[in-house]
């Protein structure tokens, strides 16, 4: 899984270059976790999930809950680049006048699923959007993404044994895998490995990807379900920080605050480059 | 009251279809026949109140009425963080059903023992906290939690509690109802212990003291100006409760007797469980008896604050 050499392209420089945009006011942020998930959700929003961002509660919409609510950032990035809400906003995050917070909250910001930031809350969640979807007969598809460090809660695994009891196939969980939690590698703090085997075992159908490569996760979400009657879980293999060589994989920038001004500068030289 | 309220969820689910039920693994055979005729709407989980609460929430927030039917100690304590933020901050139609709430599940030693319930509860924003004294109450609650707004905890006792309410005044969720009138003493109560406040303001009576009881069946939003209202003539305002001293109804009534404009000066006391874990096991009525939970506690306790306010007057 070579994600450390993926390429990104433009679009995906320039949803980055809005996340540094949007940090430029409040100078903080969960920088390196929201750039590890920005294909994940540059995917679903531009190719997977249907939606109208001009009625965010349409029923018949897909559910998509950040379930890791720390990488809000890159949420709040691909949301106003589809015209959920005002780019005017952005500049506004975690400030007193904005709407964008440093975790996302369902009554204030349009297309935001569900209100997250404490951990190993949104599986549960989605599991009821699944459940009443599969009672209405609806078609509608629920996804929900998961951290690494959020998978070391209890209840994302009593989710995980409720959704494959359900036999829940319109419901995928995508796993950001960066392998960095707050204070190390996954691997030193505690480790999920076999963490595919894991998902496999509690009833979901699994599948790896590299979550920087565009077009391998547009080919599994286009094979959705995984297997017959059963959820699925995409194992995204990505990179903490990933697209800025002095952020990736770098504890510091797991939270930031304080941000400099050279530090700003020095975010968007990287992402300019490309 | 157990029995009536799961009952009650078994009839409004009927006629309304955004009535759904999850159970925890609780009480073999629980509502089989709602499972029978309407298995669409029933969830028998396992024993993961986090996910059980974040479930209940999803669907919630997709329009559907939820009643969730645990024990009360594992559906408050366990799963809090859910309760806060998947319930009350998305303020959603979640019904928590707590069996056992107080001291019912003596025998099982504190594991068991939902004395905290209403403290941890009414802290949270959104929540409405509700404890019916009997079955006839229950009956007359359930129809109101159907369409009210926002997650309710519904605080249930063990069952076969003695039928001391009627519906001479009418109920309704936030509104507290005066059991019986007096001006000397207040007791404001909640829950089973209604029984308990009405027999001691009986034998206040025989002893020629007038007390009125308030039976305050919904804790959060509480009806302070009720409680105002009837504590103006009192000397002496006890509250009763089922709950640690700490937190719980007495605290709320404290809170609301402290910032109140009151120009006379009055004695208060809070009958509860104190702020221990119980020792013993033995039964509901015991360890209530051991906490002055009873209407001869409340007797002495009005007993002796009288003495004191008499002796300042």
């Amino acid at each position: 899984m070579k994600t450390n050499s993926t390429v990104l392209d433009r679009r995906s420089m320039e949803l980055r270059k809005t996340i540094v945009r949007t940090v430029e006011g409040s100078r903080r942020g969960h920088i390196g976790s929201a750039f590890s998930l920005v294909e994940i959700l540059r995917v679903l929003y531009d190719d997977v999930l249907r939606y109208d961002p001009r009625n965010p509660d349409w029923a018949e919409r897909d559910r998509c809950i950040l379930s890791k609510g720390h990488g809000c950032l890159a949420l709040y990035s691909i949301l106003s680049d589809k015209g959920f809400f005002p780019v005017a906003e952005l500049p506004k995050f975690c400030l007193s006048d904005g709407i964008l917070g440093g975790h996302p909250e369902h009554s204030k910001v349009p297309g935001v699923e569900a209100s997250t930031g404490s951990l190993g809350h949104g599986l549960s969640i989605g599991i009821g959007f699944a459940l009443n979807g599969r009672y209405e007969k609806a078609d509608y598809k629920t996804f929900v993404i998961v951290g690494d460090g959020e998978s070391n809660e209890g209840s994302v695994w009593e989710a995980a044994l409720c959704a494959g009891k359900h036999r829940l196939d319109k419901l995928t969980v995508i796993v950001d895998y960066n392998k960095h939690q707050s204070c190390g590698s996954t691997f030193e703090i505690q480790d999920m490995e076999p963490f595919g085997d894991k998902w496999t075992s509690f009833g979901f159908g699994v599948r790896e990807v590299d979550g920087h490569d565009v077009g391998e996760l547009r080919s599994a979400f286009s094979e959705l379900p995984f297997a017959p009657n059963k959820p699925s879980a995409i194992v995204a293999h990505t990179v903490k920080g990933k697209g800025v060589d002095f952020v990736e994989n770098n504890l510091e920038w797991h939270h930031k605050s304080k941000i400099t001004d050279d530090e700003i500068q020095a975010l968007f030289s990287t992402l300019e480059a490309v | 009251m157990r029995k009536t309220c799961l009952e009650m969820v078994y009839e409004l689910a009927k006629t309304d279809e955004r009535i759904f039920f999850i159970g925890s693994d609780l009480g073999f055979g629980t509502l089989n026949h709602f499972k029978e005729e309407m298995p669409d709407r029933f969830f028998m989980e396992g024993v993961g109140e986090a996910n059980l609460v974040g479930m209940a929430a999803g669907l919630a927030m997709e329009g559907k009425i939820l009643y969730v039917n645990t024990i009360a100690t594992f559906l408050t304590r366990r799963c809090f963080e859910q309760i806060v933020l998947d319930l009350c901050l998305h303020n959603v139609k979640v019904r928590l059903i707590g069996n056992g709430g107080g001291l019912v599940y003596a025998p099982l030693g504190p594991t068991h023992l939902a004395i905290e319930d209403i403290a941890i509860l009414r802290a949270v924003p959104n929540m409405t906290v509700v404890a019916p004294a009997d079955a006839d109450e229950m009956r007359r609650l359930m129809p109101q939690t159907v369409d009210y707004p926002g997650p309710i905890y519904i605080r249930l006792g063990k069952g076969y509690d003695p039928i001391v309410t009627n519906d001479d005044t009418p109920f309704q969720i936030g509104k507290a109802i005066l059991s019986k009138a007096g001006d000397e003493v207040l007791i404001v109560t909640t829950g089973i212990c209604l029984e308990r406040a009405l027999e001691g303001a009986a034998q206040l009576k025989e002893k020629g003291i007038e007390a009125a009881v308030l039976h305050v069946h919904t804790i959060k939003p509480l009806d302070t100006a009720s409680i105002l209202e009837h504590a103006s003539p009192a000397s002496v305002v006890v509250s009763v409760e089922e709950h640690t001293v700490i937190g719980g109804l007495g605290s709320a009534v404290a809170e609301t007797l402290a910032e109140s404009s009151f120009q006379s000066v009055k004695r208060f006391r809070r009958i509860g469980i104190p702020d221990e874990f119980p020792s013993e096991y033995g039964s509901q009525d015991s360890l209530m008896e051991r906490s002055q939970i009873t209407s001869d506690g409340i007797v002495s306790v009005v007993e002796g604050l009288l003495k004191e306010s008499t002796a300042v007057a």
